[in-house]
């Protein structure tokens, strides 16, 4: 399901009844940690966990985050073009009838990237 | 936010859409129709008309709704049997907000509060437990809902509850499991789908082992997606190259959140609960075998539907309801006959109507105008002058 | 299949899709029905529901013009010419002392800024005490204190009253009514048929702060969050918004329903669509996280010292101007302009890049969990 939000461990208050304190962008909670209390390493204060109804559910592993984010960027260098066409009007593309692109770029298909894809 | 803001940075976004948008066009021209990626889950609806990512996509890919809001599914039967629970003398009867306005056959518990049912809100199973405890006199029922990522919270409520020895606290179980309605979909004939968005946060539980069946049995390719925008959009990128290159498997985009075996600890508090129900009742898709959670025997002192009288009347949805086609991803709301007219949010009749996360709900408090390209407002009074 | 007109697509027949649209735009046309037999907390919320029951049972027996303009109060001539603003809200607040203030200030404020949003100058006002058996006096008073505080702050009397008492049980501590009466200058002329394509749409400030400090202050939810209501007078910040920006054609208060719900009001009542910006929607971080958290959307929040106002495109940047001068204004900014099409729909530019609609409200915002 569904509505889970990232929260970062400010307090451990009682680890044999698994209660912390979570914090979100200055809102704090009391959640249960139980179930992520087995995730290697241990949960200690300063850890982001993903929060859904006030209970831990996966420590969120920043690297990976931030490998994540990268990618994407990564995507942008490949159509510089276009994304100053974005810039300038709008995110309309003009198509054809069958969807793809008018006006294909004129430099040759990009290589592959070596697979960046995180998985 | 941490987190979350990177994941809607408009900058990127171009930088994916760009990317799909390549992809796109030439599978396109290769398959002779646009690409359909189908999501299943109601948090990924819900992102996608929050943020309005249908029109940024190019019209080459097509986002389908499944069957992923866990509120909406329930029947109107059990609606009325949590009702029923709820107006027995003495109850306090907790449930999270989204289930407070789903309609029975007659009602929502909103409606049976306002005449005097002791209905609260809670935001967490743990706090229908606190409520118990300071209310030693009082009966605490908690309607249970949601998929795997909500069980275990279920779970390990029931096993504090009973660690602590706390005999008026108990559960209406109305947990159900993403994989069967998943293969019920593409059992479906009618079906034509190219690749599927799979639940992020279910995954954190379950793990992406479970979805191997969906490209081993059914030839289509699932990546597990996060709930932010670029996850989103990233995890149609992965789709599309996927397509392209021939491959069909189970990928995990949302690496910062899930790994490939879930959370063991998760698991095993549902086995330590709760057993499958042989069959459950889908509102929209029928009966489900094995789709839905009940209280194994060591908590049958915490089952309400043990505890109380429930009717256990099954009430069919009318016969205008077309929600299992929407559901499949064969209509679109539009289509439906009673859209807009008889079904709408307020007079809702089927499962995709009932909660917003729903795709009839959806499309009809948001999406209604979203073809229009989106122009941007100026801020300021004339164009030249810097803000 | 019809005749395929317009070689541009835009002549063809309506497809299925535009063909429900319409529908529903005809269905959302008609005026609210009112199904219910029995009020429920939806039909306060300032939503659909309570359009449902305004209309069905209120104006339906009530029956006047100077009712059915059903703005924020009323404005009445007087055989001497002058006009005069009447406005009247109640206060039932859950807890009645919360961060930031209580239900005395709001009291006060609420309807202060109503007669402002009319353009009047309030002067004087009523206020009717509805007190539970077993309330605390020396609470009282503190509330009472409250009400000349603000009372003294924003310029205007107390100058009549009322007390009840009820049963225990019966008033939630204490219910309050507040009246108020004042003078709208002749120059003035807000009205929401002034509303042009091309105006823009202004807030005062950072949105949502008083509902979720309400919300957080019943305990139910077991959040802690340093968050005080907004709740604050605006007479002053409407006078010089009025001097700075005169063509302002339209202001509102958004309380119960939020943002949201006041341009989806504008729009109904102007005949025009409302495109909102989002990235420059003014909401405090820690009022966004809460908001993530309980899974509302802070356009539907209410604030107890924020108003919307329209004001044509030229005078935009002076009404900014003049509301930032003010402390109560410090965060005021431009977050939209009103466009022809689609009309009587709110639309926002989602940060992301997409839009999507700002529907009325259904009932009262209930945290979710999906």
């Amino acid at each position: 399901m569904c509505l889970g939000i990232p929260g970062q461990l400010i307090d451990i208050v009682d680890l044999s009844e698994h209660r912390a304190i979570a914090d979100v962008d200055g809102v704090r909670r009391e959640i249960n940690v139980n179930l992520v209390e087995g995730e290697p390493g241990g949960i200690k204060v300063g850890d982001w966990v993903l929060i859904h109804v006030g209970f831990a559910m996966s420590r969120i592993d920043e690297e990976e985050a931030a490998r994540t984010l990268s990618f994407i960027k990564e995507l942008g260098s490949l159509y510089d073009d276009e994304l100053a066409q974005f810039a300038a009007g709008g995110s309309e593309v003009p198509m054809d009838e069958t969807g793809a692109p008018l006006a294909a770029p004129a430099e040759p298909e990009p290589e592959p990237e070596p697979e960046q894809v995180a998985s | 936010m941490r987190f979350v803001d990177e994941y809607r940075d408009p900058a990127a976004a171009r930088a994916c859409v760009a990317e799909i948008e390549h992809l796109a066009a030439d599978l396109v021209q290769k398959r002779g129709a646009h690409l359909k990626f189908m999501e299943v889950c109601g948090g990924h609806t819900h992102t996608i008309y929050k943020h309005g990512i249908e029109n940024v996509l190019p019209p080459t890919v097509e986002l389908v709704h499944g069957p992923g809001c866990p509120v909406c599914v329930i029947p109107m039967g059990r609606v009325d049997d949590a009702i029923a629970v709820a107006k027995a003398p003495g109850v306090i009867f907790t449930s999270f907000g989204d289930m407070m306005r789903v309609p029975g056959s007659s009602q929502s518990l909103l409606e049976a509060k306002a005449q005097g049912a002791d209905v609260r809100m809670v935001y967490s199973p743990l706090d229908a437990l606190k409520i118990a405890i300071n209310n030693p006199d009082r009966e605490v029922v908690f309607f249970a809902v949601g998929f795997e990522t909500t069980a275990p919270s279920t779970a390990v409520t029931l096993l504090k509850a009973k660690e602590k020895g706390i005999t008026n606290f108990s559960v209406f179980c109305n947990h159900v499991t993403i994989v069967p309605p998943v293969k019920a979909i593409l059992e479906s004939p009618d079906l034509r789908l190219d690749g599927f968005l799979g639940p992020g946060h279910v995954s954190t539980v379950i793990g992406n082992h479970p979805y191997r069946f969906v490209p081993g049995v059914y030839g289509k390719p699932l990546v597990t997606a996060g709930f932010e925008p670029l996850d989103i959009l990233q995890a149609i990128v992965m789709l599309c190259r996927q397509l392209r290159d021939g491959r069909c498997e189970v990928e995990n985009q949302y690496t910062r959140a899930v790994v490939d075996q879930g959370n063991p600890k998760a698991l095993q508090t549902l086995r330590d609960v709760f057993e499958l129900r042989p069959h459950f009742e889908w509102r929209g898709l029928g009966f489900i075998s094995q789709s839905a959670l009940k209280l194994n025997a060591a908590f049958e002192a915490y089952d309400a539907e043990l505890k109380f009288e429930v009717p256990g009347v099954r009430v069919a949805d009318p016969k205008a309801c077309q929600c299992g086609e929407v559901l499949k991803g064969v209509i679109k709301p539009w289509d439906c006959k009673v859209f807009g007219t008889a079904c709408t949010p307020e007079t809702p009749i089927g499962t995709c109507m009932v909660s917003s996360e729903g795709a009839c709900a959806a499309y009809y408090n948001y999406g209604r105008f979203t073809k229009q390209q989106t122009v941007p407002v100026q801020l300021t009074s004339t164009p030249a002058k810097v803000g | 299949m019809g005749d395929l007109d317009g070689q541009d697509g835009h002549g063809g027949p309506p497809s299925r899709e535009d063909v429900v649209l319409e529908r529903i735009e005809a269905f959302r046309r008609r005026r609210p029905k009112l199904r219910d037999e029995f009020i429920n907390s939806a039909h306060g919320a300032g939503g659909k529901a309570s359009a449902a029951l305004i209309d069905a049972v209120f104006l339906e027996a009530f029956r006047n013009p100077t009712l059915e303009t059903m703005a924020d109060g009323a404005v009445v001539t007087l055989p001497s010419g002058d006009r005069l603003a009447f406005s009247t809200d109640s206060y039932v607040v859950k807890p009645y002392r919360f961060p930031g203030g209580s239900i005395g200030h709001l009291a006060v404020h609420g309807t202060v800024n109503d007669l402002s949003m009319m353009g009047a100058r309030p002067q004087w006002i009523s206020a009717g005490f509805i007190i539970e058996d077993g309330f605390p006096i020396a609470e009282l008073r503190d509330i009472v204190a409250d009400m000349h505080e603000a009372a003294v702050k924003a310029g205007v009397e107390i100058v009549t009253g009322d007390t009840k008492v009820v049963d225990k049980g019966a008033a939630d501590g204490v219910y309050i009514n507040t009246a108020g009466v004042g003078v709208v200058p002749a120059e003035v002329s807000l009205d929401p048929k002034r509303v042009q394509p091309g105006d823009k749409v202004l807030v005062s400030g950072k949105i949502g702060d008083h509902g979720v400090a309400v919300m957080i202050a019943r305990g139910d939810l077991n959040l802690e969050a340093d968050i005080p209501s907004d709740t604050a007078a605006l007479n002053g910040l409407v006078e010089a918004l009025l001097a700075a920006a005169p063509n302002t054609r339209f202001l509102r208060d958004p309380t119960r329903g939020g943002v949201a719900t006041v341009c989806n009001e504008l729009a109904r009542a102007a005949e025009v669509s409302v495109v909102l910006q989002e990235s420059a929607i003014p909401v405090r971080n820690i009022v966004n996280g809460a908001c993530e958290i309980l899974g509302i959307d802070p356009l539907y929040v209410a604030n107890e010292g924020k108003l919307v106002a329209v004001v044509p495109a030229g005078e935009a940047d002076a009404a900014v101007a003049a509301m930032r001068a003010l402390p109560v204004g410090a965060d005021a900014a431009v977050i939209g302009e009103v466009r022809d099409e689609p009309p009587g729909i709110v639309i926002i530019n989602t940060v992301f890049g997409g839009n999507r609609i700002v529907d009325m409200l259904v009932g009262d915002p209930l945290p979710r969990i999906c």
